[in-house]
């Protein structure tokens, strides 16, 4: 125990002493939620589109302006004739393109069936979806407040549930914490081991009196301790910077938030007994798991709508659970039954982990 | 050119308050095996890093192979070989790959290499390992092909700075022959160590301490000098 | 000329001399490519609807119905109670509620206002206001049929909207996410590649023997980002065919002019890379510091989400983010055929921030301590 303790010690100091990678990890994760809980968000606001007006009637230029003014528009390019749509898409700054059709007041009023063509740059589909949506609504509202059509008698009213106003950031801090705490974990492990080995000094810990698992626990607790602290950081930043409401227990977000970062660790060291060099630990470790992380955990694309077999694929993701988890405890303050199911999955595939790490590892001493 | 293959004068580098090298002032000659000795930190490191041009210094001047060590560093380097005592080769190369990669950068031409190649591992006797990754060779072996991939392109001097250092006496004593070899090639030999018995190698000594050479000359003058039987006892007596 | 050549030759055999290296630079990345282009949905499918229906009248029941016929829902369950759906909210097993109100047959054949009612877990903004958004489309066609079978309104649209999808008539998403994954692989491998090798030397000792070698710090830079350059290129390839034969994207634009736009993107981005390993002295720095910037550029690319969603200077920020402009451009020439008109100002701040990083790597990395 003694000897643990002086080698975890060392650890530490090799991590402290090293000033940059000490700001690096700690600056990085509060730069990148910072970040992104601001800056990521998929409602979309000004999207330029282009218009082109063939009625010039009072309708249309009301119609107009309601766009304009809805805050979803911004009306960037005010077209003459069909042949510059074209033109205006592929400067490929438009969104979408709207047509009003000739005697568009007239029609509307009289007949109640004029004409507007919305024309979307659907490369970008999912943009082109929603915004054809805003869209669509605006023109619907439209009719109805200009008395063309009676409303429907059946209105629609919706509440939502944990998140009133909707907000994104409900759903990208703790996607973004997950990706942190996931590839932070994971890579720092891997590294640290990966370099004693390209350097040499592996070996020399190994012929020391040390256990293989001193050695092994011995370079995780650091990056445990360092995880905890980013963990934390980032929880403080949801919740006062992005007010986003603990509604469930704080020990038990906190047992929760621990066993991820332990299955990362454990991740990282399967990646570094596979692994020689640092730059292919690297690799795996950033290449191999940050797109996967970020789109198969149902971060920003919902699971449920992705092919099914990579629904089945996702199941193995330690973060696509953890995601669930968190948003379970802070935003719907449910207790530790309602997540037992993805909690025993995570600590399942934790132990696989470890157990092939320690096989690979026994090998390795052979 | 005259046959002086270093001439430094009053070659001084300070990293802030401390002056690493204070002033040194010395001629090393054509093929002659130059000894650079003193204790660790007495600012031999320093100095083969200004004399082999990483390394600006701060005040005074010095010439090798006949260029200045400040504002001719590119010349300089075409004519100067190095071995550090951190290890130079690459580890997941083979033998042949390191003195060929080497070899390009210095600019020898194919035929030239293939040459040279061929001579060096006849001469160190190493065509069992020829393609074998250096990381899989024993460390005595490593230090000769340093040495030998550092004079690949028969340089007018070769810096060594403290290549015996963790290696066996024989090894050591096998390493010194290739050094005599290149010597008798006409190869001036800089080398650094702290092992003082290694002095009796080297046609003439340096020593060094707290960034200042306090004694030059060859052995015999030295040990007279000081009235002492060995460079240990030199060492000792400079050092008080 | 000779010594840049033996310094390619000697990077690419350490790259494929470690047996790792091989399948992580050409297998891992061409099957997160196949793979994960088909995640980047934003139609919202199997959405799990839960239906509280106090009518319990032939006209809810047909709701119902065409709610269930509906290929974006899956009704789990109908019941008078809203606490049963409340609760399978809670548990994660259902997505949105549709309260149907009493009478609402009874209102609704005698022209009564009426309301329904939606609950919706909104942790996920995105899908939840999707999910209301189709769930309100359904109902929206589902009284104009009642209305107009009855004869109760007229059936007139008002505005009639045609809705035309340019460069993607069927709305692939597959044809947006492709050419975008290949874009971040090929960055994140040239940037992880670049940036952790010349530190790599410095650690393990031997940029020292280097530095007193003859050769000029433009051909040590230029050395070492020919390889990287060339295994960019191939992967750009690879990764072009996959799209074009598997995905079967469409690549309108000239071809030759993705090439020349992605050789200049690949400099700039090892040139990053470069300046990063040679401001830094382990892997380990160099790692978190390409790690750190490569999520900043991939989150905020506009790929996964808008950029016109962002807040203004989120939106400033992007300018520097080198992914945005290259994922711009190879949309517009792949799906769109731009020519060389309509990105060139793409052209120039890529080429321009290329020259000017490689230039700060150059003299960053210092021959003499």
């Amino acid at each position: 125990m003694k000897s643990f303790r002086a080698f975890v010690i060392k650890e530490f100091k090799h991590i402290f002493r090293d000033v940059r990678t000490l700001v690096i990890l700690f600056g990085m994760p509060v730069v990148l939620v910072i970040l992104f809980g601001f800056a990521i968000t998929t409602e979309i606001n000004n999207a330029k589109i282009a218009v082109l007006d063939l009625a010039h009637d009072n309708y249309s230029h009301k119609l107009l302006d309601k766009i304009s003014s809805s805050g979803y528009f911004n009306i960037a390019d005010d077209l003459k004739s069909y042949s510059e749509i074209e033109k205006s898409f592929s400067k490929g700054d438009i969104k979408l393109a709207v047509v009003i059709g000739e005697n568009f007041g007239k029609k509307l009023i009289n007949d109640k069936d004029a004409e507007i063509q919305i024309i979307t740059d659907a490369s970008d589909p999912n943009t082109a979806n929603i915004v054809s949506g805003y869209l669509t609504a605006i023109i619907q509202n439209f009719t109805f407040e200009t008395g063309a059509l009676k409303p429907p008698l059946v209105t629609v009213k919706s509440q939502m549930l944990y998140n009133p106003e909707n907000k994104s950031v409900f759903m990208f801090v703790p996607g973004v914490m997950t990706i942190i705490l996931m590839l932070v974990s994971a890579m720092m492990t891997s590294i640290t081991i990966a370099k004693e080995k390209e350097l040499g000094t592996m070996e020399i810990l190994l012929v020391s009196p040390l256990k293989p698992w001193v050695i092994i626990v011995g370079k995780i607790v650091p990056y445990l301790f360092l995880s905890i602290v980013n963990s934390i950081t980032i929880l403080l930043l949801g919740l006062f910077v992005f007010q986003i409401p603990m509604n469930g227990s704080h020990i038990l977000l906190f047992s929760e938030v621990l066993l991820f970062i332990i299955s990362s660790l454990t991740l990282g060291l399967l990646i570094s007994t596979i692994t020689d060099t640092q730059q292919s630990a690297m690799l795996i470790s950033m290449l191999g798991l940050m797109l996967p992380t970020i789109l198969l955990s149902g971060f920003i694309f919902p699971i449920s709508s992705m092919p099914v077999i990579l629904q089945y694929i996702s199941n193995i993701l330690p973060a696509k659970w953890f995601i669930i988890i968190i948003k379970s405890i802070m935003l719907k303050g449910t207790g530790f039954d309602t997540i037992m199911f993805e909690t025993s999955i995570i600590v399942i595939i934790t132990l696989i982990l470890g157990i092939m790490t320690i096989k690979k590892f026994k090998i390795r001493l052979e | 050119m005259d046959d002086k293959v270093i001439t430094a004068k009053d070659l001084t580098k300070t990293f802030g308050k401390f002056t690493a090298v204070d002033h040194i002032t010395f001629d090393v000659k054509q093929g002659e095996i130059f000894g650079f000795l003193g204790a660790n930190g007495a600012g031999k490191t320093t100095a083969i890093k200004m004399l082999t041009g990483i390394l600006s210094s701060t005040s005074g001047e010095a010439k090798v192979a006949g260029y200045d060590i400040n504002t001719q560093r590119n010349k300089l380097k075409k004519n100067i070989g190095y071995m550090s005592q951190k290890f130079s080769l690459y580890e997941d190369l083979t033998l042949k790959e390191n003195i060929n990669f080497y070899g390009g950068i210095y600019g020898l031409s194919k035929k030239q290499i293939v040459t040279k190649t061929g001579e060096m591992i006849e001469r160190l006797d190493l065509q069992h390992i020829e393609n074998t990754m250096i990381s899989e060779i024993p460390l005595g072996w490593k230090q000769k092909i340093a040495f030998s991939v550092a004079i690949l392109h028969h340089p007018k001097i070769v810096f060594l700075d403290e290549p015996t250092s963790g290696v066996d006496p024989i090894t050591r004593r096998q390493f010194w022959n290739l050094i005599y070899e290149a010597a008798e090639d006409g190869i001036t030999v800089f080398v650094t160590t702290h092992y003082m018995d290694e002095a009796e190698y080297c046609d003439r000594i340096s020593m060094m301490v707290e960034g200042r050479i306090e004694a030059m000359g060859s052995l015999k003058e030295l040990l007279e000098r000081y009235d002492a039987k060995d460079m240990d006892e030199v060492f000792l007596k400079l050092a008080r | 000329m000779q010594r840049i050549i033996y310094i390619v030759q000697k990077e690419f055999k350490q790259i494929f001399r470690n047996k790792m290296m091989k399948p992580l630079l050409f297998v891992m990345p061409f099957v997160q490519l196949g793979v994960l282009s088909y995640t980047a949905d934003f139609t919202v499918k199997n959405i799990r609807i839960y239906i509280q229906d106090q009518d319990n009248s032939p006209l809810s029941a047909k709701l119902t119905n065409k709610i269930e016929a509906s290929d974006n829902f899956i009704l789990e369950s109908v019941g008078f109670n809203y606490e049963n759906g409340f609760r399978e909210i809670e548990k994660n097993k259902i997505d949105v509620i549709l309260s149907i109100p009493e009478h609402f047959s009874r209102d609704f054949s005698s022209n009564r206002n009426t309301s329904l009612f939606i609950t919706a877990d909104a942790i996920n903004s995105t899908k939840a206001g999707i999910s209301i958004n189709y769930l309100q489309n359904i109902i929206h066609d589902f009284q104009t049929e009642q209305a107009a079978s009855k004869g109760i309104i007229e059936l007139k649209p008002g505005v009639n909207i045609i809705k035309r999808d340019w460069y993607n008539p069927d709305l692939n998403y597959k044809f947006f996410m492709v050419p975008g994954i290949l874009v971040l692989l090929v960055t994140m491998l040239a940037l992880y590649l670049s940036g952790m090798n010349i530190v790599r030397e410095k650690e393990i000792g031997t940029i020292e023997q280097l530095n007193v070698t003859p050769i000029m710090k433009y051909q040590f830079i230029i050395g070492k980002l020919l390889p990287f350059l060339i295994i960019g290129l191939v992967e750009f390839t690879i990764g072009l065919l996959i799209a074009k034969f598997w995905f079967h994207v469409p690549i309108l634009g000239s071809i030759g002019l993705l090439y020349v736009f992605t050789f200049v993107y690949l400099i700039l981005v090892l040139g990053i890379g470069m300046f990063i390993s040679t401001i830094t002295n382990t892997q380990q720095q160099a790692l978190f510091l390409a790690w750190f910037f490569s999520v900043i550029f991939i989150l905020m690319s506009g790929l996964f989400t808008p950029i016109e969603s962002m807040p203004e200077w989120a939106q400033k920020l992007t300018f520097l983010n080198p992914i945005k402009y290259y994922v711009e451009v190879i949309r517009l020439v792949m799906l769109k055929g731009s020519s060389f008109s309509s990105i060139k100002v793409n052209f120039a701040v890529i080429t321009l921030s290329a020259i000017l990083i490689n230039m700060l790597a150059i003299r960053n990395y210092k021959k003499t301590a």
